[in-house]
């Protein structure tokens, strides 16, 4: 009976949630063709955004690529088709790993520092100066944040698709004597516009949702400094959870296109 | 609606002078727990009136709601001859910059200098002091006012309370307002710097002619800065008069508030 009443109340919950989540992104949505445009605001999230993350995911996009290559390379010549290594690497880092894997990087990285962030400001009555003095903090910290994140994660996922697909060509190279240009020649013979496209646009949606969970959970934090604590911790789960359901959606929609 | 005959009131209403705030039976509750229970207040040009009330006993779910931050369940708040209540975001916006308020925590933005705090502001109201303001002579000016020019590259972080208190006044004072709203002036700060913020705050309301509307519950910053007073108990505006009257009243809910 107590099992059944705290999974209502966590259902519950989790409807409050959802609704609270798309009350704040209607409102983005609103506010954001408003005047006036907080132009320098942006730019300097975008270079905090980017900046903040840049090492991280350069790092991370290498090592996949190299892991990648290094697991799959002995199970590849077990049945004589090694030479398909840059193509099966170029496909599985574009279309899915990079995106999703750079975006739960920033999802930890983003999403929590921009919860952390907003919280203190609301709980040391930051974001209540802002309004008191005519300014309204929705549009200067909000807006800015999330359109930040929504531009530089597509940058932030090539950057570490790049790096990636350099990582594997090193394990190719040194272990399968392949040249620079017949594994890159051989990556984008492999690749077309049903692989890119789906991938950009999938990952501005990524970058979406981080600032936007990122910014729900700080922007409406309670209870002080545990507040903050949770908010921050919120927003990385909330927005990795979103990064996989999107990427459901964007797996399953381009599917569609395919058989058309 | 209140009986007006509920309020202890010991000073008679001074009918003449230009009343800048009038709030008249304002309710405000949060699910069982009723806060405001119809509180009337009026603000007179020029003056200071203290209001003090034990904590929790909704002085700053009163001031909050008198600028906006939170909505009142009912009731009226007259700012300068405007309802704020009915007001829309722009005129509120435009309104508030007549409006200073100093939190109770200074609420300096922590990752911006203290010349960029004061800039704030200013920089979004350009309107109101017209062309060709030079924002930097501005900023020294005030900052010189409240004793801190030299502070106007620090951050924040780097302040004691209370420079972090002057600092925030100052920023208040740039956008040369008619009325101050201060929460909790001296609350956390050592008695030396409590009484230096209460010579600076009269020190001010002497240069700028300001009207004061002060939220404390410290009987000597109450004492000292009083013009007249308002006694909060129970939601409601339960006496009211000059620090000296206040005193001499037998009530005990009253003399409660002057035990030392």
């Amino acid at each position: 009976m107590m099992a059944k009443a705290q999974i209502t109340e966590g259902i519950k919950d989790f409807l409050i949630q959802i609704g609270e989540l798309s009350h704040f992104a209607g409102r983005f949505l609103r506010e954001a063709p408003k005047r006036p445009f907080e132009f320098n605001e942006l730019l300097r999230q975008c270079y905090s955004v980017g900046n903040r993350s840049l090492t991280l995911v350069g790092i991370t996009g290498f090592i996949i690529g190299l892991v990648l290559t290094l697991q799959t390379r002995p199970t590849l010549i077990e049945f004589g088709a090694v030479s398909w290594m840059p193509n099966m690497v170029g496909i599985s880092i574009v279309r899915e790993i990079g995106p999703v894997v750079i975006a739960l990087i920033c999802a930890g990285r983003v999403a929590s520092g921009i919860g952390a962030e907003l919280g203190s400001m609301r709980v040391t009555e930051q974001i209540d100066a802002m309004e008191v003095s005519g300014t309204n903090p929705f549009k200067y910290l909000v807006v800015t944040r999330i359109a930040a994140t929504t531009l530089m994660v597509p940058i932030l996922v090539i950057l570490g698709d790049v790096l990636a697909l350099f990582g594997s060509y090193l394990v190719e190279h040194f272990k399968g004597d392949v040249s620079f240009q017949l594994f890159f020649n051989k990556i984008f013979s492999s690749l077309d516009f049903g692989d890119l496209i789906p991938a950009t646009v999938k990952s501005f949606f990524f970058g979406f949702a981080i600032g936007l969970v990122g910014c729900f959970k700080g922007y409406n934090c309670k209870k002080g400094t545990v507040g903050v604590g949770m908010a921050a911790n919120t927003a990385v789960v909330m927005a990795s959870m979103l990064i996989f359901i999107l990427d459901f959606i964007a797996v399953f929609v381009s599917d569609i296109f395919y058989e058309l | 609606m209140r009986e007006d005959k509920d309020v202890l009131t010991v000073t008679k209403p001074l009918e003449n002078r230009e009343v800048v705030i009038e709030i008249k039976d304002l309710r405000k509750s949060f699910g069982d727990n009723h806060v405001l229970n119809g509180f009337n207040m009026r603000l007179y040009k020029g003056e200071n009136l203290v209001i003090m009330g034990k904590s929790g006993s909704g002085k700053s779910v009163m001031i909050k709601c008198l600028i906006g931050l939170m909505k009142a369940d009912s009731g009226s708040i007259n700012v300068m001859g405007k309802d704020i209540r009915t007001l829309d975001q722009t005129t509120l916006d435009d309104l508030r910059t007549d409006v200073g308020f100093l939190f109770q925590g200074s609420a300096l933005y922590d990752s911006m200098t203290v010349r960029e705090n004061l800039e704030f502001p200013l920089r979004r109201h350009m309107n109101k002091f017209g062309e060709g303001l030079d924002t930097e002579s501005l900023v020294l000016e005030t900052l010189g006012n409240v004793g801190l020019a030299h502070t106007v590259n620090m951050m924040p972080s780097e302040l004691s309370g209370g420079m972090k208190r002057r600092v925030a006044l100052a920023r208040t004072l740039i956008m040369r307002p008619k009325i101050i709203l201060y929460d909790e002036p001296t609350s956390g700060l050592d008695p030396i710097t409590s009484k230096e913020i209460i010579e600076l705050m009269l020190s001010i309301q002497q240069k700028y002619k300001t009207s004061s509307l002060i939220i404390t519950h410290d009987v000597d910053c109450a004492r000292v800065i009083a013009d007249r007073m308002i006694l909060l108990v129970d939601g409601i505006d339960y006496a009211e008069g000059t620090f000296k009257e206040l005193l001499k009243v037998t009530d005990q809910k009253v003399k409660a508030f002057f035990k030392h």
